[in-house]
């Protein structure tokens, strides 16, 4: 027993002995904290200085590649395919329609258009417009140049152009890729009486007068219409091929657009003789032309009024001396989601014999329909159409559908 | 005829700015407006990951470099970015207070139309303007008839900035050393 008593204090000491000393083990002492303490200190800043670097090194990747992005020198022949195409830009717009009317039943790729651009420098520039119309040139169908002309920023606001460009009169002359209008053809109004779409080659000027007040002006090739087509000035568009330039045209514009989704412009448009000196019966022909183009929020609303006053006996006797039309279309457009859909309205009316009191040429049309943007640049539509004609115009109704995009 | 090309000639230059072509006014400029006159050294903002894959949705492509330098004290922060209008870049400043946009300028434009987005009457509409939870901006921004493009690009850069103001916020966001 007593063995047995002393066995198992010596035990429990040895035991107490073995964990006091290990534990003493454990325990550094203070000098050896510190050291541990400075070595781990050295071990963050050695981190520190390697993270700065790594930073470094991405920062300098980075900027590699942005550089490689945006460099212009290169070797000699890298560079300049590189430049070229830098500052060049292509776009252009289509659209497809079919029409259900009483004239016709059709399936029409009525315009593939493309754009190409080169900037020369920062303040020089060409820009050109190349159109298909209905597909191939059989038939009706059409390969026709409609703008190409050379650019130049005199000051920050102030440009020069020489070469075939858009005439800046009506709403959807200078603008009319399918997305920015409502119906499925354009206005029979600007078609009719603009005439739109109108090119002509010369020179022009434009830029701001003040902030929200712009201008145009340009000094061109003319109409050249002819008794034969009772004078009517859609006839009369040369297209610079090969103009009749005996007698050039001016047309001027002021614009303002002082309030967002704002526009309201007039145009006015000179020629001395508008059949280029064909026909000793006509003579000279002014063109007034003013609109309202406004999008606030969802409600849009278009107004136009175009009139010609052609002077001489030969655009007289046929009624043609007063050629005139105008069109008002309210729109709503709702949101859905990215997309967006549009509802619309417009009545037109136009008379290219407006002062024939022999036979009542006036047109009326309403359109109203419905356009669909899947996306900004594209855009499905469906518009129906119904005329109210006087004198022997046939009424041509029924419904239009197209699709359009931009780009 | 000659008398046209006259009246051509008389109508040369008639309003002119007062800067190089096309700049309205200088970044640093804008940086000191937005500060009161002590622009903070810039950050940077890296556009990777999810955050990539973000601006891509909101621009509809890749913001062509892989971070953007930003200037921030306190809720404000301004960016200096650029998106192309029709063909060309148009460099923007964009002040952001608070989560909302306080405003936006139209520093370089190098567009040959469209500039009309860089008056007031046009990006006064912007002011106060914040981000919806679809990342669209909170109101409808009314465009300039013949400016479509140049319209497109400033909302997107609004867009943007406001994004990308609301990351800086985030944790992970390395300041530039």
């Amino acid at each position: 027993m007593k063995f047995n008593t002393c066995a198992s204090t010596c035990l429990a000491a040895l035991l107490l002995t073995g964990n006091g000393i290990a534990a003493a083990a454990k325990m550094p002492s203070q000098e050896e904290m510190w050291q541990i303490i400075q070595k781990q200190q050295r071990e963050i800043e050695a981190l520190k200085t390697g993270q700065e670097a790594n930073t470094e090194k991405v920062e300098a990747a980075a900027d590699a590649i942005e550089s490689v992005d945006s460099d212009k020198q290169g070797s000699h022949s890298t560079g300049k395919v590189a430049s070229w195409i830098e500052n060049t830009q292509i776009g252009g717009y289509g659209e497809m329609h079919y029409n259900n009317l009483d004239s016709k039943k059709e399936i029409d790729f009525h315009r593939f258009v493309l754009f190409f651009g080169h900037q020369f420098t920062d303040n020089l520039r060409f820009f050109s417009e190349l159109e298909v119309e209905h597909d191939n040139t059989e038939d009706n169908g059409a390969v026709e140049l409609e703008q190409a002309y050379v650019e130049y920023d005199i000051t920050q606001t102030q440009h020069a152009k020489a070469g075939l460009f858009l005439l800046p009169v009506g709403i959807l002359n200078e603008t009319h890729e399918p997305p920015t209008f409502y119906g499925v053809e354009r206005n029979p109004v600007e078609k009719n009486i603009i005439p739109t779409t109108w090119w002509a080659g010369g020179i022009g000027l434009n830029g701001e007068i003040a902030p929200g007040w712009s201008y145009d002006f340009a000094v061109h090739e003319g109409l050249d219409t002819s008794a034969g087509n009772n004078y009517a000035v859609r006839k009369g568009r040369q297209k610079t091929s090969e103009a009749d330039a005996n007698d050039l045209a001016s047309t001027a514009r002021i614009k303002w657009t002082g309030v967002a989704g704002v526009e309201l412009a007039a145009s006015v448009q000179y020629q001395e003789d508008i059949t280029q000196g064909g026909d000793s019966n006509a003579g000279h022909a002014w063109l007034y032309e003013a609109h309202a183009d406004i999008e606030r929020g969802p409600f849009g609303l278009r107004a136009l009024y175009a009139m010609w006053d052609l002077d001489g006996s030969g655009p007289e006797s046929v009624g043609a001396d007063k050629q005139e039309g105008f069109y008002i279309e309210p729109s709503y457009k709702f949101s859905l989601f990215d997309q967006k859909l549009g509802v619309f309205a417009r009545y037109n009316q136009w008379d290219n014999q407006a002062e024939d009191s022999n036979f009542d040429s006036e047109m009326k049309q309403i359109n109203a329909g419905v356009n669909y943007w899947p996306h900004p640049d594209v855009v499905l539509k469906v518009d129906v159409q119904q005329q109210d004609n006087e004198g022997g115009n046939k009424n041509d109704n029924g419904f239009n559908l197209g699709v359009g995009y931009q780009f | 005829m000659l008398k046209r090309l006259a009246l051509l000639i008389l109508l040369l230059p008639v309003y002119t700015g007062s800067l190089a072509r096309g700049t309205y006014q200088e970044p640093d400029a804008f940086l000191a407006e937005t500060f009161a006159g002590t622009t903070p050294e810039p950050a940077v903002i890296w556009l990777t990951g999810k955050r990539k894959d973000a601006v891509k949705r909101l621009l509809g492509h890749r913001y062509p470099s892989l971070r953007i330098r930003y200037w921030q004290r306190g809720q404000r922060s301004a960016w200096i970015l650029e998106e192309i209008g029709k063909d060309q870049p148009i460099t923007t400043g964009v002040a952001i207070n608070a989560g909302r946009l306080e405003k936006i300028r139209v520093l370089v434009f190098r567009e040959s139309r469209g500039e009309e987005v860089r008056h007031p009457f046009f990006t006064d509409q912007f002011r106060d303007a914040r981000l919806d939870d679809k990342g669209k901006l909170d109101r409808t921004i009314d465009g300039i008839s013949g400016a479509t493009l140049s319209v497109r690009a400033m909302k997107k850069l609004a867009r943007l900035a406001l994004y990308l103001d609301a990351e800086t916020r985030k944790q992970h966001v390395t300041p530039a050393p």
